[in-house]
């Protein structure tokens, strides 16, 4: 897949046009945002409809509350923040007030990850798909591009109950077509290979697939999987790739505890037991520094993933001719 | 207590000195917030220079005053005036968000540098000055513990639980300075949540609280003052400011909370400033 030439569009862009396109035909959506609706894109619909959107101010945990109530009213409630507040402000309004009552709220929180650069470790939330993942009733939806970010909107409007969706604030290239088929709970193989199976989800899947391809270089043939519903989560997806690559690598802009690396291992460890073997950040928070200079650091740029990945490869032909022998 | 006129003097000297830091950090950043730092110089060189018991000696002590930065956006204005106050070398300023700088987005609590507490999810300072003014009193040394705040962090819930813990506690060692500029992300503060009267409010919970000219170091000097002389309420000063006070092209302009002036604009800045 050549993405050179692709345009780049940030996931929170195609989030803030879709939620004002889906304002149109839905008059039960109701939109909220906590004093950041330029940088989360709700902006568009707080253009396109004034009266059903409302501005809660930097105030999140009763902004959660306030969708909850929402919510009990027959309203379809999108919130949006920076992940870091949406999320960690509001976690217990989240559990309490929306997940144990199984309400109509979708949270769609940006600036998530490492790529949101320069303002540091009090803003890279790293955390967030484990607290959402861990949480009952909850779906997490982590979009690769532009355009899955637009049908994961649509698929939490239509989905009756919680539903949280990770954006990202970078641009990145925009890599599938309008009629791409997003399906809560479905995996996409991008890649075929049968030395092992690259999964990846938001940012990370760009970087895989460009691993992918230095790696094709070495004569490895790496098979790439997008994984943007990592909850529910495509097991059969993931069974196949144990079952024929025989590894799995994982890879994503998140802490490794709890995240995508975890929610594929508890299925491969359960059900079709190979080498899972996690890139993400590893128990530390984040710093200031450039998207690029921040995933180099921690080897989560398409080098790295090809460096992570040749050490995995050789160590597992090592470990093949001992078995061998 | 008058402001001598020497000090007065020094205040207004670091003030300019925090503007010209804040334009040419933000500058060399290629991003930041350079609206509210603008408009807290003066109240933070008050603070700084005529107050805050804080210099590279005493920065291990744990009898010197505290300070804690609730609105941490606003961190280049800080980072300013540490520099000053010789913590570390002016220089330094210019790798302000730059990977593996000292200076980071928000601040990082470190030791060196003298920064007490890292902050940049607003709405959680208080509660932490309310804790440090807490270890103050059990320790018996007689320390002051000040945190920065601002219009748009009085939206979030935590820091009123705060106001009432500082007050239930009667912790008169600690003193609030509160950025009123009417301005935060999405626009103007009472266009998005009008927090109202803060000065009431603070009363209300039972704190010392004062309106302030916050451009007026003399009366800022007055009311940091009064709150010393206060022995069993913690102090609020509500500092009225303009957001980008100093650059006309910035004043009461909700667009540069969080945008980086181009080469072009930073010259501009920098000339109004006196220094271009
Ligand atoms: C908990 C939390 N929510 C949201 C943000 C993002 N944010 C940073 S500054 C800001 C506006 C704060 O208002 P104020 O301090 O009055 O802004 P200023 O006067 O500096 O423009 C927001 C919403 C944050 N840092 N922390």
């Amino acid at each position: 897949m050549d993405l050179s030439e692709a345009p780049r569009i940030a996931t929170r862009e195609a989030y803030g046009l879709s939620l004002a396109e889906l304002g149109k035909s839905r008059g039960d959506i109701v939109v909220l945002d906590a004093d950041l609706s330029g940088s989360t894109r709700t902006k568009y619909f707080a253009q396109a409809f004034p009266d059903r959107f409302f501005n809660c101010g930097v105030a999140e945990a009763n902004m959660l509350g306030v969708a909850a109530g929402l919510a009990t009213g027959g309203k379809t409630v999108f919130a949006s923040s920076f992940a870091m507040f949406a999320t960690g402000k509001a976690w217990e309004q989240i559990r309490q007030s929306v997940c144990v009552p199984e309400l109509n709220v979708k949270i769609c929180a940006t600036h998530a990850g490492l790529t949101v650069g320069e303002d540091g470790k009090s803003h890279q939330m790293l955390e967030d798909i484990t607290l959402m993942r861990v949480l009952p009733h909850m779906t997490v939806l982590v979009p690769a591009d532009a355009t899955e970010a637009a049908a994961a909107v649509r698929a939490a409007a239509e989905h009756d109950g919680p539903v949280y969706i990770r954006l990202s604030r970078a641009s990145t290239p925009v890599l599938f077509p309008e009629d791409h088929p997003f399906a809560i709970g479905k995996g996409h193989l991008l890649r075929d290979g049968t030395d092992l199976a690259l999964i990846a989800c938001g940012v990370e899947v760009v970087e895989a697939l460009a691993a992918a391809e230095l790696l094709a270089q070495d004569g490895f043939a790496v098979r790439v999987i997008d994984m943007p519903s990592i909850k529910p989560i495509d097991e059969d997806l993931i069974c196949a790739a144990a079952e024929e690559c025989g590894a799995i690598m994982t890879v994503e802009e998140h802490q490794v505890c709890g995240g995508l690396g975890d929610a594929v291992g508890e299925v491969v460890g359960a059900r079709c037991p190979v080498p899972v073997h996690k890139l993400g950040v590893h128990d530390t928070f984040g710093q200031s520094g450039t998207p690029t200079e921040l995933l180099a650091h921690h080897g989560l740029d398409a080098a790295g993933i090809a460096t992570s990945a040749r050490a995995l490869l050789t160590t597992l032909a090592a470990d093949n001719k001992k078995g061998r022998a | 207590m008058v402001l001598s006129k020497e000090l007065k003097l020094e205040v207004e000297r670091t003030a300019r000195g925090v503007r010209e830091d804040i334009i040419r950090m933000v500058n060399a950043a290629g991003c930041g917030h350079p609206g509210g730092p603008l408009g807290m110089a003066d109240f933070m060189a008050t603070l700084f220079v005529a107050h805050l018991n804080l210099k590279p000696e005493n920065r291990d002590a744990p009898d010197r005053d505290r300070f804690i930065l609730g609105n941490g956006h606003t961190c280049a204005g800080y980072y300013s005036l540490l520099a000053q106050r010789g913590l570390f070398p002016r220089e330094e300023l210019l790798e302000f968000r730059k990977f593996g700088s000292r200076l980071q987005g928000h601040p990082h609590r470190s030791a060196e540098l003298g920064i007490d507490m890292s902050t940049g999810s607003l709405g959680t300072g208080l509660s932490v000055g309310v804790g440090m003014a807490l270890a103050a009193r059990l320790d018996g040394h007689g320390s002051r513990i000040y945190v920065a705040s601002s219009d748009g962090e009085s939206q979030e819930g935590q820091i009123w639980e705060a106001a009432t813990a500082a007050a239930h506690y009667g912790l008169a060692n600690l003193t609030v300075l509160v950025d009123f500029n009417n301005v935060q992300i999405d626009g103007h503060m009472r266009d998005v949540m009008d927090v109202r009267d803060l000065r009431e409010k603070y009363t209300a919970f039972g704190w010392h609280a004062m309106d302030v000219d916050g451009h007026d170091v003399e009366a800022i000097h007055q009311a940091l003052c009064d709150a010393k002389t206060e022995s069993e309420r913690p102090s609020a000063l509500i500092c009225h400011t303009v957001i980008g006070k100093g650059v006309s092209f910035m004043e009461d302009q909700p667009g540069w909370h969080g945008v980086a002036p181009d080469n072009e604009q930073a010259a501009a800045a920098l000339a109004e400033l006196g220094t271009g």
